[in-house]
């Protein structure tokens, strides 16, 4: 009877590995096909490869639409990440601290991005910006502004999540502790609240700034002609050739992505945020 | 330092009244208890003293000031919670700073208040370490030194003590009242073991379903409880249901017994006699309060012996005796006299609250 326990044990624990194993190949897997073939030397993506290289990466500098397109969504993605921080902190305290009516309303109203396809954000953002350079002769389409005005929307519903979590996660009696020292609630809330969120505002910031780099629905309806984000790069090469120079894009991304995130993670612990 | 006056206040949340129309006045250095089962609204009444909530009416006053409607960061009340609340992402000694630095109280100052406080609850050395990499009775003392270091003129502890195992508990406890006198602050405190309000408070305050019972020093309430949940809630006894007699002197049984007893309150339907104030003689006997019994179970408790008597009505005692030699052991089934003492027995009403 041991014996049968035991194997029924074991057989549990190697279907569990099975299961980790086959999910982490399916999230890795086109990661590591992505690196692998930006250093194929082949124009022709074929397997096997017919040796490496280093060209793509090399070829990378002299188009010059991935250099400006980087730029501009790395600018949007900061200004849209800050934008996205600025409204959804208060946001989160005033949601999981204030006695606010119609709370679980309000939530779901800042979540609604998620749900809505973001070809449709795009396509209402685009006629609602229109509208407005026609009011008020302020150009902001195509402007950082106007991206990151787009992007924040994309943002908020991540960093709502994870900093109303995370502030769900603070025992409320060491506010009231700080309260009762004679810390106001603005004190409180920046000496004591804030840094026990830390970790769940730069986990916040981190998928923010994610979610927005790697956006394309709603960059599509925001460009002007001769104006283009890393995404829609992409996208634009691809119309055009199939060759490893997106890889190599891509395997960039990867790993700035990869470093950021390595970088924060020595300074507060992302695991205990998200 | 300052008394605390606490003038009818009560607390409603949504339909539950957590607190019902509470007075209490608290003189200048007295450290008071607030006891009663769990549910009663004792952190409710000490979370409306602090300020972090509000009453919903009444008056909260500290020394001359209505603090009522003031916000707990304006009330200079010390706190010290359950759960100890420190700050995790602080060292020790900015804990016990944080208050002071509100203050704005100059760098030399605040270093020696805190020197002084740290001191105080014994942890000079600790002034670098988190609060993760302390004990649970080393962070108490700790929460206890950053309440005092601001000389509030209330301490407040929210059963400062039940997170801390048996022994630990004597000690802190000890300390606790050691550390009141010497400050002479004033200071309530909450808890649910009677043990400890009965060992630590110059008067308790015993609450149920958020009303109060009764208020007054320990010994008051364990020899004149004003009613049958007080008696019940501390210490043991016995409750014996009947109606005074026609004599005045006495309270007869349901079961025909009369007994003469100390005091009877106006309207009095419960006998409450403490175990130990039932005396127990082999044999027969007779005399004042002397009925004949069997004893229905003995439990050795080491210096007393607890008994369980079965009187000649039916009705049932609790007696605890005094255990002598080995000769003088109690045994099941054995005929005894039981000797009610007539200035323990207290005729009370079960029901009324007569806050004192
Ligand atoms: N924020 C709140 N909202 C609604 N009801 C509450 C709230 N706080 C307390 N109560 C209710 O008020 C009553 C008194 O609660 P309180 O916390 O004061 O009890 P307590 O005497 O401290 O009990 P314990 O010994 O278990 O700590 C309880 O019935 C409780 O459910
Ligand atoms: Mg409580």
């Amino acid at each position: 009877m041991v014996r049968g326990r035991g194997l029924s044990e074991r057989l549990r624990r190697l279907a569990f590995a099975g299961a980790v194993a086959v999910s982490l190949t399916l999230i890795l897997a086109p990661l590591v096909l992505v690196v692998w073939l930006s250093f194929f030397r082949n124009e022709i993506l074929s397997l096997p490869p017919e040796g490496y290289s280093l060209r793509w990466y090399g070829a990378l500098a002299e188009q010059h639409q991935f250099v400006t397109g980087f730029q501009l969504s790395a600018l949007v993605a900061l200004a849209a990440t800050a934008a996205g921080l600025l409204v959804t902190l208060p946001a989160a305290f005033a949601l999981t601290r204030g006695e606010l009516p119609g709370r679980a309303a309000i939530l779901h109203a800042l979540m609604s991005p998620l749900i809505v396809p973001a070809l449709v954000v795009g396509a209402g953002l685009y006629l609602a910006l229109i509208e407005f350079e026609v009011e008020t002769g302020l150009p902001v389409t195509g402007t950082v502004f106007g991206f990151a005005a787009g992007h924040v929307l994309l943002t908020i519903p991540w960093s709502l999540r994870l900093l109303t979590a995370n502030l769900a996660g603070v025992d409320p009696s060491i506010e009231d502790a700080a309260l009762s020292l004679g810390a106001t609630p603005l004190v409180t809330a920046l000496k004591v609240t804030l840094p026990l969120i830390w970790p769940g505002v730069v986990a916040a910031a981190l998928f923010s700034f994610v979610v927005s780099f790697g956006n394309i629905e709603v960059s599509l309806f925001l460009v002007q002609p001769g104006q283009t984000t890393l995404p829609i790069a992409v996208l634009q090469y691809l119309e055009w050739k199939v060759d490893p120079t997106v890889a190599a894009v891509s395997a960039l991304q990867i790993a700035l992505v990869a470093a950021a995130l390595l970088i924060t993670d020595r300074f507060v612990s992302l695991a205990k945020a998200v | 330092m300052a008394a605390l006056h606490l003038s009818n206040i009560s607390k409603k949340f949504a339909e539950v009244l957590a607190v019902d129309d509470l007075s209490l006045d608290v003189a200048d250095g007295e450290f008071v208890v607030l006891l009663g089962p769990s549910g009663c609204g004792k952190t409710t009444t000490l979370r409306m003293i602090a300020g972090f909530i509000e009453a919903s009416a009444g008056a909260v006053r500290i020394g001359a000031r209505d603090v009522t409607h003031d916000p707990p960061y304006r009330r200079n009340v010390g706190f010290v919670f359950q759960n100890y609340a420190l700050f995790p992402h602080l060292t020790v000694a900015e804990n016990v700073a944080f208050g002071l630095r509100r203050r704005r109280r100059p760098e030399r100052e605040i270093a020696e208040r805190v020197a002084r406080a740290l001191a105080l609850v014994k942890l000079e050395g600790f002034e670098t370490r988190m609060p993760r990499q302390l004990s649970g009775g080393q962070q108490q003392r700790v929460a206890i030194a950053r309440a005092l270091v601001i000389a509030p003129d209330v301490l407040l502890l929210d059963e400062p003590l039940s997170n801390l195992d048996a022994k630990l508990r004597r000690d802190v406890r000890a300390e606790l009242r050691r550390l009141q006198q010497l400050s002479g602050i004033t200071t309530v405190m909450v808890t649910h073991d009677q043990d400890e309000a009965m060992s630590i408070g110059d008067r308790l305050v015993v609450m149920n379903h958020g009303r109060v019972q009764q208020i007054g020093t320990p010994q008051a309430l364990y020899r004149h409880p004003a009613n049958r949940f007080v008696a019940g809630f501390i210490g043991r006894g016995n409750f014996l249901a009947g109606a005074p007699g026609a004599d005045g002197r006495s309270f007869v049984t349901r079961g025909g017994l009369a007994i003469i007893c100390a005091r009877i309150d106006l309207g009095a339907d419960t006998l409450l006699i403490r175990p130990e104030n039932i005396a127990v003689h082999p044999g027969r006997a007779s005399g004042v309060n002397c009925f004949a019994a069997v004893i229905e179970a003995a439990v050795f408790q080491g210096s007393a012996f607890d008994l369980d008597l079965r009187l000649a009505t039916g009705e049932t005692l609790e007696a605890q005796v005094a255990a002598g030699n080995a000769a003088a052991d109690w045994t099941v089934g054995q005929q005894v006299t039981a000797m009610i003492d007539p200035d323990a027995a207290v005729g009370i009403v079960s029901s009324s609250s007569l806050p004192a």
